[in-house]
């Protein structure tokens, strides 16, 4: 995977296989600090001390369509190629954070990616999770909330099609602003 | 700046315009496991979604799936319609997610050569 983006996008997909209700998704992005993390916490069934021991290797997997499971060990892969760590915390019936820490001027570190595309996939995926996403860039934040959007929509789903624009539109107006840019 | 404000406006109108779906017709269901997220399945929802809204199709509901198992096939995506057989495509880069939705979505017209597999019950 070539984009951070994406590993996000598949971090978060295990916290929902997970049978989370509620996750938070956060990542800073700090030069003074030389240091990009994205955190992950769930509230999903959790993993036993020797699961948290076994997941980094690419033939765990909790699956049962294959015999091997790639997502984590690639994280931990890229984490490490940068100078940075992959945390994974867990207990069983409370959930898990996973932390990847990269250097941001790392050479070999994925560019962040689009984490607009990420965020419109995870919302319309997790229409019954409670989904909350903090993004910092040296000091400037966008949140998110999934519930808060929720109660705005009254019932109406992420995939209407002028929802769906609507939220296309925020998401590029809120990520120039994040990053310094001109709004539309 | 857009704000959660207008959000709450556009759904009020949507209401009003009585253009709140009652449940779909059809369900498109996209591979989201470790798999199809490698493959592109992100870009085939996006793209999937795009091509709804610019459509403006509202009887359609799009899901999101876990890995089920023909991981070389993918991305793949699913469309599924009440008293028709589930087709299952593959490979599904952008261009055949927009495919997908004019052809068969809209047109009735399975897109042959992408379908992988094609389930009656």
């Amino acid at each position: 995977m070539h984009e951070l983006a994406l590993h996000i996008l598949d971090m978060v997909q295990n916290c929902l296989d997970a049978g989370a209700s509620e996750v938070v998704l956060e990542i800073v992005e700090d030069q003074a600090d030389d240091v990009l993390l994205i955190r992950v916490s769930d509230n999903g069934r959790g993993m036993t001390a020797e699961q948290v021991a076994q997941v980094r290797s690419p033939f765990y997997t909790s699956r049962t369509t294959r015999r091997v499971g790639l997502g984590v060990p690639l994280i931990d892969m890229t984490t490490a190629q940068c100078g940075g760590h992959l945390k994974i915390e867990s207990r069983p019936g409370k959930g898990t954070v996973m932390e990847a820490c990269y250097r941001l001027s790392h050479i070999d570190r994925p560019p962040l990616g689009d984490m607009a595309g990420t965020l419109k996939t995870l919302l319309i995926g997790s229409q019954d999770v409670d989904f909350t996403y903090r993004h910092t860039v040296d000091g400037r934040q966008f949140a998110l909330s999934s519930r808060e959007l929720q109660e705005a929509l009254a019932g109406v789903p992420f995939y209407d099609p002028e929802v769906w624009e609507w939220l296309s539109g925020y998401l590029r107006e809120n990520f120039c602003r994040l990053y310094g840019g001109a709004t539309e | 700046m857009k704000s959660l404000e207008d959000l709450k406006k556009l759904r009020e109108k949507l209401q009003a315009g009585n253009a709140v779906r009652q449940g779909g017709s059809t369900q498109i269901i996209v591979g989201m496991g470790t798999c199809g997220i490698a493959a592109g399945a992100r870009e085939a929802l996006n793209a999937i979604m795009d091509e709804i809204a610019k459509r403006k199709l509202r009887d359609v509901v799009v899901r999101q799936t876990g890995c089920i198992g023909m991981c070389e096939k993918e991305p793949l995506v699913d469309v599924v319609r009440e008293g028709e057989a589930r087709i299952t495509y593959g490979h599904v880069t952008p261009e055949v997610a927009r495919k997908i939705v004019a052809e068969h979505v809209v047109n009735d017209r399975i897109v042959d050569e992408n379908v992988v597999a094609k389930l009656t019950d």
